[in-house]
């Protein structure tokens, strides 16, 4: 799937309700507008229960939202099948969880390199050697052959961003990435995400509670009650 | 010692990621797994193991059975007499019908049935045969036996006489009898002496010139062989003869060549099946016994395949979740889980195999005939085999299918939660 130049995300009046099990169904989204360009770096932040996840969610293709329209590195996401969201997924987007979320069945190799394996259907040469680059470049070249149990908390992490990093995704969703983290861990993931930011041009949309990183973003955004509390001009990071 | 581990294993580098995750996830849970795989090879081992036991079994019961007798035998039909009035007419002429006594009676253009049936398809050999009951008197003892005038070279194609010999060689000429075991013992003689034989209308003195054990006592207290020629004579069958036997190349086809050239001759054709129904029964019996324990054992394994993959998808759907968001497709999710269904199949088929064949084996060492020889033997039919591998695969798959449905269903972000 092409990923088309231009903005890397672009969401109006995107709503998501919950069936509740009442004849009312439960918003929680209400009409989120949003512009996201190449490179930027963006703060998400507000309450628990405020919606944060749920539009993660949405942005990440995980969900659908309930109205609105959302394009996605050129693609109207509306208009695609379940199968060409699941590969729009793959080759737009890197997660990185509060929990790293590895395969603890696999290496730390083997975890950076199952996107692109599950791209190309199996390992290639040229997707091993990217793979101990973006490891090597996360500070992990000594821990390529452990598996996730037999890593720290703040290397799992940085295996995360690895995985998340090696399809080269022109969006990188991160669900409190450091939340789980020690202060010198959070300082190490969050200057590696602004780092491959810089360096590959990804988009960053970052939930975090962390005033202090929030605070070195491009931009911050705070999601109140299912509402974007910035004005949408304010809000194009 | 173990080397240490590589960051990326050998496997990873050639496998297909199905396949790669398929084999860690199986390998993870390798107890569950380990657990799955003992029941399909347990499974694949009774059902090989059993088949194959009771086909041995079959044929050696069918093989002592038939060993002394033809498969098809062609006879006259029998005479009967009949009513001057249907038997539901109100006025009855004969109150009573007395049934008629059944001489000794020649099949009629024997030769002519005779060539007929060896040119029907599917019989192997015929063999023209005088028989009838005669009394065989030495001194003061004496025996009711059946004559039976064969040609050696027909006969030993239909009934395998040359393995029963245990005196002489099955053939006669002259005035040469091959008596059995019993008979000897009971008339006390030995080779190369004479007994009497007396029919209705002729006696003879005869030679013994061999004697046979069929493994049956009736048969070796009962059967004077002698030549056809002779026994025409003794019989009063001049040029004649009584039945026509036959062999068939497929034993339980003797039925249809029975059925065929009742059709065509117009004579009584008996099939062993039919002068056999009860031993038939019983074989039927038996594979309709194994046939359930088959059934029963494969819905045991199915079962236990499922359900373990049911749990395997409940714990991995964190992982699901992950490589979903990844951008694994659902169809990628179910394959993998299909694939450990389909694994669990092949890997416990070739394993069940194995034991089936060790407990052959074992069999064979323990459970002995009478003569020493071994009542089973160490053979495992490859046909079978190779079903019950495909079946094992198969019943992989299937069972597989719920669970991997399942996990490609799986909703990404509650997976991810979970």
């Amino acid at each position: 799937m092409s990923l088309e130049p231009g903005p890397v995300l672009e969401l109006c009046d995107i709503r998501k309700s919950y069936d509740v099990g009442t004849a009312v169904e439960h918003e929680v989204l209400h009409g989120i507008n949003l512009s996201l360009g190449p490179a930027q770096f963006v703060a998400l932040q507000g309450p628990s229960g405020s919606g944060k996840s749920t539009l993660l969610n949405i942005i990440g293709l995980l969900e659908s939202a309930t109205a609105g329209r959302m394009s996605l590195a050129g693609h109207d996401t509306g208009a695609l099948s379940d199968a060409q969201l699941t590969e729009l997924r793959g080759a737009a987007i890197g997660f990185v969880f509060q929990f790293h979320h590895l395969l603890p069945a696999f290496t730390a190799l083997e975890n950076v390199l199952m996107p692109l394996m599950i791209a190309h259907g199996s390992v290639q040469p040229a997707d091993e050697a990217l793979a101990r680059d973006l490891l090597a470049s996360v500070g992990l070249s000594q821990a390529l052959a452990k598996r996730p149990g037999e890593l720290s908390g703040g290397m799992q992490q940085r295996v995360a961003l690895a995985r998340a990093l090696a399809r080269r995704p022109r969006l990188i969703l991160a669900d409190e990435p450091t939340g789980n983290l020690d202060r010198l861990s959070a300082d190490e993931v969050f200057a590696l995400l602004r780092r491959f930011n810089r360096e590959h041009g990804s988009a960053c949309l970052i939930v975090t509670h962390d005033a202090s990183l929030a605070s070195r973003c491009d931009r911050r955004i705070e999601l109140v009650d299912g509402r974007l509390l910035a004005p949408p001009a304010l809000a194009q990071a | 010692m173990r080397g240490a581990r590589p960051a990326l294993s050998r496997w990873a580098r050639v496998l297909p990621l199905q396949w790669l995750l398929a084999l860690r996830f199986l390998r993870e849970g390798r107890v569950q797994s380990s657990l799955v795989l003992a029941g399909v090879t347990a499974g694949v081992a009774v059902t090989v193991f059993l088949t194959q036991l009771i086909a041995q079994l079959q044929n050696t019961i069918v093989e002592r059975v038939m060993g002394s007798q033809a498969h098809v035998v062609m006879a006259p039909l029998q005479e009967q007499l009949l009513r001057l009035t249907p038997a539901d007419a109100v006025d009855a002429v004969a109150a009573q019908l007395q049934p008629r006594l059944q001489r000794q009676r020649a099949v009629d253009q024997w030769e002519r049935m005779a060539d007929l049936a060896a040119a029907t398809p599917g019989v192997l050999a015929v063999s023209p045969v005088a028989s009838g009951p005669a009394l065989a008197t030495r001194g003061a003892a004496f025996s009711s036996v059946t004559l039976l005038g064969v040609r050696p070279q027909d006969y030993r194609r239909v009934v395998r006489m040359d393995a029963y010999m245990t005196a002489g060689r099955f053939e006669m000429a002259g005035q040469q009898a091959l008596i059995g075991r019993e008979l000897a013992d009971d008339l006390g003689l030995q080779m190369g002496d004479k007994l009497r034989v007396s029919t209705g209308v002729r006696s003879e003195v005869l030679t013994v010139a061999g004697l046979f054990d069929t493994g049956s006592r009736e048969i070796n207290r009962r059967r004077v062989f002698i030549s056809l020629r002779l026994a025409q004579t003794l019989l009063d069958l001049p040029g004649s003869v009584s039945v026509i036997d036959l062999s068939v190349a497929d034993l339980f086809g003797a039925d249809a060549v029975a059925d065929r050239l009742r059709a065509q001759t117009g004579l009584r054709v008996d099939s062993w099946m039919q002068t056999n129904a009860g031993l038939l029964n019983a074989l039927s019996n038996q594979t309709i016994s194994n046939n359930l324990i088959r059934g029963f054992v494969v819905a045991i394994v199915a079962l236990g395949i499922s359900s373990v993959l049911v749990v395997s998808v409940v714990q991995k759907q964190r992982e699901i979740g992950i490589l979903r968001a990844m951008g694994a497709s659902r169809r990628d999710i179910m394959g993998v889980f299909l694939l450990q269904g389909a694994l669990m199949g092949l890997l416990g088929s070739g394993l069940g195999a194995g034991l089936a064949y060790g407990l052959l084996v074992l069999f064979s060492h323990i459970f002995k005939s009478p003569d020493g020889s071994a009542m089973y033997r160490a053979e495992l039919d490859l046909a079978l085999v190779l079903a019950a591998s495909v079946l094992a695969c198969a019943i992989g798959l299937l069972s597989a299918f719920m669970p991997a449905r399942r996990a490609a269903r799986m909703d990404p972000v509650l997976a991810i939660r979970a």
